[in-house]
This record gives C-alpha cells, sequence and structure tokens, in this order.
C-alpha cells in the first residue's frame, strides 16, 4: 500500500498542529461558534446528538493493521469501545471530547492518518472498490489513481471552499461496487480507441433529496490528463455551481440545470485552456506510484474446493462470505459487520485488534472496508480460509449474509445524528428478527437493503433493490419504502411503492414485497430484475391489500 | 486611522481608499467597482491616479481581463466563509491572464483562510485587528504542498507536482 514520504508527513503533522491551535482558539474564547464551526467541519469533527463526532479518512477504504490497531485504540482510550465504517470507508467515532480531537489526530498522524476534508464543502475521501487488485476481470487496479487524486485533492488551494461537499469514486472492473453513478464525479479505467487504458469520466450523480445517475462527460480521457480534467470540473462547478440555496448547490443540480451538452462544453472549453498548464502526470510519477501497489507475495498455490465435505454453516459462510481471487489458490474473505443485534457497520476495539492480527496472520497485513459497510480481507490462502472461518466465528464476524437481505447498508440515525427522523439501526433490528432463517435469506438470493434515517441519504436508500427512508410524521417515526433502485454499473433510482409505514409494520411490508418476487420470479432473477420486469403494480398491490395485523 | 493591511508578508498602512469611502486627496490611490469603472471608464481614466478594481464574486475575471493594464490593484470580495470563487477569480487573474500587480482579498477574510489565498495568488489581505498580528505565522501553517502553484513572495521548502517524488 502507499506510504507516506516526507511531504505527506510534514502536511499530516502541521495539519494536526492547525487544528490544535484552532482548538485552543475556540475554548478560549476566540473563535466564535460559527467561525469554529466552518473549520472543524473541514475536518471531519460534527457536533452530534449526544456528543462530536469525528470522521477520520480511510483513503479507497485501505487499512494496514497498524492502522486498524490505532483506530481500536482510539476507540478505547477517546470513544466507548467501538467505531463505524460508513458508505464511505470511513470510521467514525461517535463519542470523542472536543478536547480530546487534537490529541486523536496526533495519534492517527503516527500511523499515517488524518481527518482532513472528511466532512465540510471541499473534496471528500476518495472511495474504489473493496475488491480492487484482486478481482478476476479487472482492467487496471485503481487504488494508484485514488492516491494521485487524494493528493491532488489534500488542501487544494482553490477548491476548498466549493458549493458544497465532492465525492469521488474511481473503479477499474466491469461491476461497480463503489457506486460511482451516484457520486459528484466518477472516474472509470477503461481502453481507449488505441488500447491504452485511461479514464471515463462521469459527472452529477448524487442522493440526497434529489437523487441522479451520473451521466459521461467524457468517453476517453489519456491518463496524463486525470487531474487537469478534474481541475477543470471543479472550476466551472466551483464557478457556476449554486450558492444561494443548499440543497441546490450539488454539482448534480447545475449539470441538470445547464443540461450535459452546455456542462460537457464548459468544462472542455475550461480543460482545454488547463490542459498543458495545469497539473499533469508524467509516466515516471506513474510508475511510482504505481509501485505502491505492487502485488503482495503470493506463494504459487493450486485451487482448491476448501468447503468440500466441510459443515453447512461453513460451506454457507464460504459460498456469502468469500469471493474470487485472481490469482490462483486465494480467496477474498469478508468480514460481515452486520450480525443480528449490532448497528450495521459497527466493530468494536477488540474486533478490530482480533482483524488486525487476522489481517497479519491471513492476509499480508492489510484490511479493507467496503462500501456496505463490511470488512474484506483480500489475500486469503483459500486452504487457511477454514481456520480463519473459526476464528471469526467465534469473534460474531462470521454472519454469513453477505448480500443478501440482512446485510443491510444503514445510516447511524435518531440513535447518533442530529439530522436523522428515525432510528435506522432499530429498523435493522426488527429487520434481523423477522428474517432470520437463512434457508430463506438464500432462496432470495442478492438483494440490497439500504437505509436512511432522513432525505440526506447516507444510507444510500435510493439505490437499495429495496430502500427504506425514515419520514417525520408529527414526531412520530414512519418509513417510505422503495423498490428497484440499483447501485452497481446498471444503477437506477428506486420507486416508492406507496404511502410510507409506521415502524413496527416495516419487516411484514418487506415480507409482502418478497412474497411478491418469490411468486412471480423466473428461474435465476434476482429481485432486482423482477420488479424491473413487473414495475410496482403488483408489488404495491400486495403490500397495500390488506392491513397488517397489529 | 489608515486601514492595516497584510501585504507581502508585512503589515502595512493601507494608501488604497475604495471610491465609496469619504473623500480625502483627489490624486490618492482609488478603489472602483466594477460597475462604476464600467459606467464611467473615461472618467476614472482621466482621473490620473492609480487605480484599483473591486471585484464581485460573480464577476467573471475573463470580462474584466482586457482592462486590467489600468489596475495596479484587484480586489476580490469574500462574502461569507462558504463562498469561495475568489480562490477561482485569483488563480485565474495570476495563471491565465498574467495579473503582476497586488491582488488583495476583502470581506470575510480570517488568518485560516490565508494559505489557501496565499496559494492562489493573493498577496494582500484585509483582517480585523485581532487576525492581523497572528496572520503572518498563519501564512506558514504549512511549509509543504501537493499542488503546484504560482503564488507570489511564499516559497516552500517542499513542494512537488503529482503525484510525490519519495
Amino acid at each position: 500500500m502507499y506510504r507516506y514520504d516526507l511531504t505527506d508527513k510534514t502536511l499530516v503533522n502541521e495539519r494536526v498542529a492547525q487544528f490544535r491551535d484552532q482548538t485552543r482558539r475556540f475554548l478560549a474564547g476566540d473563535l466564535s461558534e460559527d467561525e469554529f464551526r466552518h473549520l472543524r467541519l473541514r475536518n471531519g469533527l460534527y457536533i452530534q446528538r449526544h456528543a462530536p463526532m469525528l470522521r477520520v479518512s480511510i483513503p479507497y477504504g485501505l487499512l494496514s493493521s497498524t492502522q486498524l490497531r490505532a483506530l481500536a485504540q482510539i476507540a478505547r482510550r477517546y470513544d466507548r469501545g467501538y467505531g463505524h465504517f460508513t458508505t464511505r470507508q470511513n470510521i467514525q467515532y461517535n463519542w470523542p471530547k472536543l478536547e480530546a480531537v487534537p490529541d486523536i489526530l496526533a495519534e492517527l498522524a503516527e500511523v499515517e492518518m488524518h481527518a482532513i476534508q472528511t466532512s465540510g464543502n471541499c473534496i471528500r475521501n476518495i472511495t474504489s472498490d473493496h475488491l480492487a487488485g484482486i478481482t478476476p476481470n479487472e482492467l487496471a487496479d485503481p487504488r494508484p489513481w485514488c492516491e494521485i487524486i487524494r493528493q491532488w485533492a489534500t488542501f487544494h488551494p482553490e477548491f476548498s471552499y466549493l458549493p458544497r461537499k465532492f465525492k469521488i469514486a474511481v473503479t477499474g472492473a466491469p461491476q461497480d461496487r463503489a457506486a460511482s453513478l451516484v457520486h459528484d464525479v466518477g472516474v472509470h479505467i477503461v481502453r481507449g480507441p488505441e488500447g491504452d487504458l485511461g479514464f471515463e469520466i462521469l459527472a452529477g450523480g448524487g442522493l440526497g433529496r434529489t437523487p441522479i445517475i451520473g451521466q459521461v462527460v467524457r468517453e476517453f480521457l489519456p491518463r496524463q490528463h486525470l487531474l487537469s480534467y478534474l481541475e477543470a470540473v471543479l472550476r466551472v462547478y466551483n464557478t457556476e455551481g449554486r450558492r444561494d440555496n443548499l440543497t441546490k448547490a450539488r454539482i448534480k443540480i447545475l449539470v441538470r440545470s445547464l443540461g450535459l451538452e452546455e456542462f460537457k462544453r464548459r468544462v472542455e472549453a475550461e480543460w482545454e485552456l488547463l490542459r498543458d498548464g495545469g497539473p499533469s502526470i508524467d509516466d515516471a510519477q506513474v510508475a511510482r506510484m504505481l509501485g505502491s501497489f505492487n502485488p503482495p507475495a503470493y506463494r504459487t498455490l493450486a485451487d482448491s474446493k476448501p468447503d468440500a465435505g466441510k459443515s453447512t454453516a461453513f460451506r454457507a459462510w464460504y459460498r456469502y462470505n468469500t469471493a474470487p481471487h485472481k490469482v490462483a489458490g486465494y480467496r477474498a474473505v469478508y468480514v460481515s459487520l452486520k450480525k443480528p443485534g449490532v448497528a450495521p457497520g459497527d466493530a468494536t476495539d477488540t474486533q478490530m485488534e482480533l482483524l488486525a492480527d487476522l489481517a497479519d496472520r491471513y492476509s499480508f497485513g492489510e484490511i479493507r472496508v467496503t462500501h456496505t459497510q463490511n470488512l474484506l480481507l483480500a489475500d486469503v490462502e483459500q486452504e487457511s480460509t477454514h481456520e480463519l472461518w473459526q476464528i471469526l466465528e467465534k469473534a460474531g464476524l462470521a454472519t454469513p449474509n453477505i448480500g443478501t437481505l440482512t446485510d443491510i447498508i444503514c445510516c447511524p440515525g435518531l440513535d447518533f445524528c442530529s439530522l436523522a427522523n428515525a432510528g435506522s439501526i432499530d429498523v435493522a433490528r426488527l429487520i434481523n428478527e423477522r428474517f432470520d432463517d437463512y434457508d430463506y435469506l438464500y432462496d432470495l438470493g442478492e438483494l440490497e437493503v439500504k437505509m436512511s434515517g432522513c432525505m440526506n441519504a447516507c444510507g444510500h436508500h435510493h439505490v437499495g433493490h429495496i430502500g427504506i427512508l425514515g419520514v417525520d410524521k408529527s414526531g412520530e417515526e414512519w418509513y417510505q419504502i422503495t423498490i428497484g433502485g440499483a447501485a452497481g454499473a446498471d444503477a437506477s433510482l428506486g420507486m416508492v411503492i406507496g404511502p410510507s409505514v409506521p415502524k413496527s409494520e416495516v419487516p411484514e411490508t418487506i415480507a409482502r414485497l418478497l412474497e411478491v418476487y418469490v411468486e412471480q420470479r423466473q428461474p435465476e432473477e434476482r429481485f432486482l430484475d423482477t420488479v424491473r420486469r413487473l414495475g410496482v403494480k403488483p408489488f404495491k398491490e400486495r403490500v397495500y391489500a390488506a392491513p397488517v395485523a397489529a | 486611522m489608515p486601514r492595516r493591511l497584510l501585504r507581502d508578508r508585512q503589515i502595512v498602512a493601507d494608501e488604497w481608499r475604495y471610491a465609496s469611502e469619504a473623500a480625502g486627496d483627489a490624486l490618492a490611490p482609488l478603489i472602483v467597482t466594477v460597475d462604476a469603472w464600467r459606467a464611467e471608464r473615461d472618467r476614472w481614466i482621466a482621473r490620473g491616479s492609480r487605480l484599483g478594481l473591486a471585484i464581485a464574486p460573480a464577476h467573471k475575471v475573463e470580462s474584466i481581463a482586457q482592462d486590467l493594464q489600468f489596475f495596479e490593484l484587484v480586489a476580490a470580495e469574500f462574502p461569507g466563509p462558504a463562498d469561495g470563487r475568489g480562490y477561482t477569480q485569483g488563480r485565474l487573474l495570476r495563471e491565465r491572464f498574467d495579473y503582476k500587480g497586488e491582488l488583495r482579498a476583502t470581506g470575510y477574510v480570517h488568518r485560516d483562510q490565508l494559505f489557501f489565498l496565499a496559494r492562489c495568488g493573493f498577496n494582500s489581505f484585509e483582517l480585523s485587528d485581532a487576525d492581523i498580528e497572528d496572520a503572518h505565522a498563519a501564512l506558514l501553517t504549512f511549509s509543504a504542498a501537493y499542488q503546484p502553484s504560482n503564488d507570489m513572495g511564499l516559497s516552500f521548502k517542499l513542494r512537488r507536482e503529482m503525484p510525490a517524488s519519495a
């Protein structure tokens, strides 16, 4: 993985000193609440319902075991013994004390981590495919490009006060596991007309109040121009984006109001003026960065069937919680953070320390965060998976539900967030209680349930096969259900099935949607595809046909 | 008492006045708004004094570029902590239109923004008394940067093109 050089270290250490001074000035009364808010929000620090919330950046979701141990230690020392992994591959702490944040940042800096630009109207963490570098059909590893963009975006002097936040995702495989179509900018590694690698650039995607699927603004960009082109996109946005209305300030609204063609024209015009004088990337620089992501020292192994003859429980886990690896004899292993009864995405300090040890023992000392709020040991020898499973199982980290109904993406909700209308974590609990039959879950197949506690859509409900949105009805928690959303390469926005339902009826509503699917599906058809084929009508009719028994 | 400024890393008394401020010496350097400039361009030129131009965030730098020869100062306004259009204006003036005069940040300008402003080409800052004494230190918050820039009057120990040389 990429290791800090002197410049990286210097910048992060100087940031700690800067934030320490800003915090000191605030606590001394030299900075007003409002002045400090603008400063702390550039550093991942929100003031939430119970306490400050600190979001720590995990660039493209990649962690070393040393970094994970540091995150565990911070959870224990400054929080209540756990952290929450997010849909943008970051980690959040919900209980740090404001005065302690500079010390937390200093501890992070020791392990080459920071909270820079994890909030505020600036370029946020660059996210990517959690199977980057190991998935069999990848065109190229996106992470070197993520790191190049990360450095360019860090403290970018021109783009640190944008109209609104700006999220970039980069992928290198045909499957989109980074939800890049609902990002402000999506960068896809593609082959150009001459067969050389470059990028397809999308812009204007996003969720929130106005969900929009991103559109292609450039079909092929030669790789040396990546940063100058991004600079052109950002400059058009910084200049033209709306600043009079926060809910209309994302780039998606600009793209829509100008129209795709006019937006493209402006970006291209700006880029023509920038491309030769702007930041460029030469081959030597690319080579150096690629070298930071060289594959680990894989052993020469043959593929095997480690699940053959093993217990049903292991076979289920192997089938659902592991993924193919491009190197023979290896497998990627998901660590499910979706155990029933636990808030989706949460991990305790001891779990994190255990996983750091397991990463050292089984996966070259690295661990990844997925955008679906699970963790991943990317490079495990197939023959070690049974042993690893036994350890994960004991630690409550082997719930065999990856990609199924109970692998729910969920925001922190009312329990922590001051914006939420709904206790999304509690709804996840109700769903888990209702759907506890794994045979049924497996029969349902691939199913993405995504839940957000409010319109800000941190839980990506718009792009869930089943989406659940918390709404406030005169002080009570109600839930609006959508179906047919998807976040991958075939991204689509879910359609509302009808009036929202009270919390207690969410599980029954989902059960009825699934009944229709089971009755109507064609062989091998996913829930999503049945919805696309049939439309909302039959699902809606079933859900609202009879009142839910109390 | 004249306004104090941080200019080229020195705290100095401002010799400029805005056209909206009380009249003083008829030949004192004067900052006019874009509207005033466009309305009475010939009159301002005939005045024979040094001229500065005050631009608002919505002004396109391209639209004033052909007149830059008349100005020794451009003052970009930052109406609040959320409006970052001035950063783009600064870079365009310096990099695309080769503007060499004083580039001043006005309005909501605090020590915590100075580093970014300087890297976008600003070399003078209207700061509150509370901020001005510490402002020079704020310019030195970071001794390295990832982006190449042609900021004036600042030199970095480390500066690199993307990505880093190790």
